[in-house]
């Protein structure tokens, strides 16, 4: 889209002690985060963690019981949704059936008394930055739902806001046109600059589109980050869960030294981790490690956990297979290995030995 | 090949056999109802239109009379704004009370519905006998508002144009929510956030986005109260004062007193040819409407 008024930057958005209370339930409790200006921010958690009453706050549909959000510094609680000039998009399109599309992208413009000749401009622009030219006349029910997609985006963009508010916008598109709207959205919010604070509870789609992550849990944030953080060293068992994918093992610290630990596990197998705070002998912890670190080539490796298993399981997924390995001194582990040419796959029984980093290892201890 | 071709014949066979018979179970199954309507809807209809364009030989007499005298004209033209009357004073308190009900929790709505749909539980007799002891001269209303010194004499109303209004109004003014509502439970919120989100003030949002939407349910609940009001007869006769008089009340009278079945008929040929005037308009525009519906 021209930007006749010249660039555009996006507005950075501070969330403070962000609470929301209904009745005895907390949705959302003390958020506190800052979304640099110009960057793809995503609140990611699963249903319930509390991330899409958090944007309602931030777009002005729910009143925040304590706290407040500051776009660029100025305060906006107080401020209805229509004074807040945030573009924002929803999970159902909320396109206007009666509408035909340019009618819906001209709508921000209309109520805000914009020029007849402007608007036509604008919606002209808007309807390319979106590829809808030549369906300016259509009606939502003749659009696909990706197209309908691309309205409600084209319509919250139209009027500049320096914010744009996402809910969950690809949920309901198959597999191939959400890839392709994600790469889409990425494009477009580099080319308008905006500030995009996105909510959705695939954490794929959160860690491929997104320069920060904040991952909910019962209406709180349990870790901010770029994703590559989020991925590599999650700060709880939670996070490590709901991003990717872990193998956990319990245990119990015998050392502890240099930023690592030993664990011993119940059946007497041992191991070094990385603690995420510091630990000491005798506490109970939980190791996660991702399947996909399980085996290294790098038998030189000093340093390295070693352990031995059997393939239980075998689980073909294309471009990888995921074995289920039992271990006998710390049970069953899932190992996921590229599917390349050189790779021979191991079948049920074959026997496997393990071998992977210590600072691959996240250590947390239990009950906190 | 020519298996799977023989294959295919046979299964495309069978099924349109089946499908015959599933539209002959169907059939039985309408058969009941098709031939109470013939015996008891059809057949006395034709009955009166014969009988409205015949009495020793053909003739059109009866329309004529119908058509030159004043007095008969004046009821129908009385009926009819009547009829519009009752419709947009139902609209006006109909339109609010439904919005109300699809904006409000599901839990509460349902209440409010069952209260709304409650009077259907009482006879329409009983209901305006209620009515008339409410409003009468020294009815309770009357009552209460001379005791309170709002009035210096009791307020005459019953047995005139207000109280058939009041009346009409009070027995039709469900059937108004209840269209009304069932098109703006079909509403998305969600439109209405995304107008507001848009830069639309709450009144900008309702007149662009909302009413829009809702106008079918005005259309559809308009023209059914029309229709329905055309036919009144309990309330205008018990409520009304002796101008107030329906077009069928006049049937009525024509077929009670005067004897004169042939002229009924016509009367009733001439109501039954305006509300289906009426019903075709109803239909145009619930097609219409279908153009606004959502379907994702």
């Amino acid at each position: 889209m021209a930007t006749p008024e010249g660039i555009r930057t996006g507005a950075e958005v501070r969330l403070q002690d962000l609470t929301k209370v209904y009745g005895a339930v907390v949705a959302v409790a003390d958020v506190a985060l800052t979304v640099a200006a110009g960057s793809f921010f995503t609140l990611l958690g699963p249903s319930g963690s509390g991330k899409t009453t958090t944007l309602m706050m931030v777009a002005g549909f729910v009143h925040p019981t304590r706290g407040q959000v500051f776009v660029d510094g100025t305060p906006v609680a107080g401020l209805p949704p229509q004074k807040r000039d945030l573009g924002m998009v929803f999970q159902s399109y909320a396109v206007f059936p009666h509408l035909t599309v340019a009618q819906n992208i001209a709508f921000p413009l209309e109520v805000r008394k914009t020029p007849a000749a402007v608007i036509r401009q604008r919606v002209g622009e808007a309807l390319e930055l979106v590829r809808l030219q030549g369906y300016d006349r259509r009606l939502p029910r003749q659009l696909s739902g990706g197209e309908q997609q691309r309205v409600a985006l084209a319509r919250a963009l139209v009027f500049h806001p320096r914010v744009l508010l996402m809910d969950e916008p690809l949920g309901a598109l198959d597999r191939k046109l959400r890839a392709h709207m994600q790469a889409e959205l990425k494009r477009i919010q580099r080319y308008v600059h905006v500030t995009v604070i996105y909510v959705t509870h695939d954490q794929e789609e959160a860690l491929t589109m997104s320069d920060g992550v904040a991952v909910m849990r019962d209406g709180r944030v349990e870790q901010v980050g770029p994703p590559a953080e989020l991925y590599e060293r999650p700060v709880s068992p939670f996070v490590a869960d709901f991003v990717g994918e872990s193998n956990f093992i319990g245990g119990t610290v015998v050392a502890a030294a240099d930023g690592r630990a030993r664990v011993r596990t119940d059946g007497g197998f041992e191991f070094w981790g990385t603690p995420v705070a510091a630990l000491a002998a005798g506490q109970r912890v939980t190791a996660a490690i991702r399947p996909e670190k399980l085996l290294t080539d790098e038998a030189a490796a000093a340093d390295l956990n070693r352990g031995r298993g059997v393939v239980c399981e075998v689980v073909y997924v294309g471009d990888a297979t995921r074995y289920r390995v039992a271990v006998a001194t710390a049970g069953t582990l899932t190992i996921k290995i590229q599917n390349r040419l050189a790779f021979r796959p191991y079948a049920v029984g074959d026997p496997v030995e393990l071998a992977w980093d210590p600072s691959q290892t996240r250590l947390f201890q239990d009950g906190r | 090949m020519t298996a799977t071709a023989g294959v295919a014949e046979v299964v495309e066979a069978s099924s349109e056999r089946l499908e015959r018979r599933e539209q002959r179970r169907f059939l039985a199954l309408l058969l009941p109802a098709l031939l109470t309507l013939a015996v008891l809807f059809v057949y006395p209809l034709l009955g009166i239109f014969f009988r409205s364009v015949h009495k020793t030989a053909f003739t059109l007499e009866f329309y004529r009379q119908v058509f030159r005298t004043p007095v008969y004209l004046l009821v129908i033209g009385l009926t009819f704004r009547t009829a519009a009357v009752v419709t947009l004073i139902c609209l006006l308190l109909g339109y609010p009370l439904a919005y109300v009900l699809a904006n409000i929790r599901p839990r509460v709505a349902r209440l409010l519905v069952i209260v709304v749909v409650l009077p259907f539980f009482t006879s329409i007799i009983v209901r305006t006998y209620a009515w008339m002891v409410l409003l009468g001269r020294n009815g309770i209303v009357n009552h209460y508002l001379t005791a309170l010194g709002l009035v210096s004499a009791p307020l005459p109303l019953l047995y005139n144009q207000g109280g058939v209004l009041i009346g009409m109004t009070y027995v039709l003014l469900p059937f108004m929510v209840l269209t009304i509502w069932s098109v703006m439970r079909g509403i998305d919120p969600a439109l209405t956030r995304a107008a507001h989100s848009l830069g639309a003030s709450p009144g900008q949002a309702f007149r662009r986005i909302y009413l829009p939407l809702s106008l079918p349910g005005i259309a559809g609940g308009a023209l059914l109260i029309f229709i329905l009001s055309l036919g009144f007869f309990i309330t205008p006769a018990l409520m009304g004062g002796p101008s107030d008089v329906m077009i069928a009340m006049l049937i009525e009278r024509e077929v009670e007193f005067t004897l004169n079945w042939s002229f009924a008929s016509a009367l009733a040929v001439i109501l039954l040819v305006l509300t289906l005037a009426g019903f075709v308009a109803y239909n145009r525009v619930v097609r219409l409407a279908r153009l606004f519906e959502e379907r994702a």
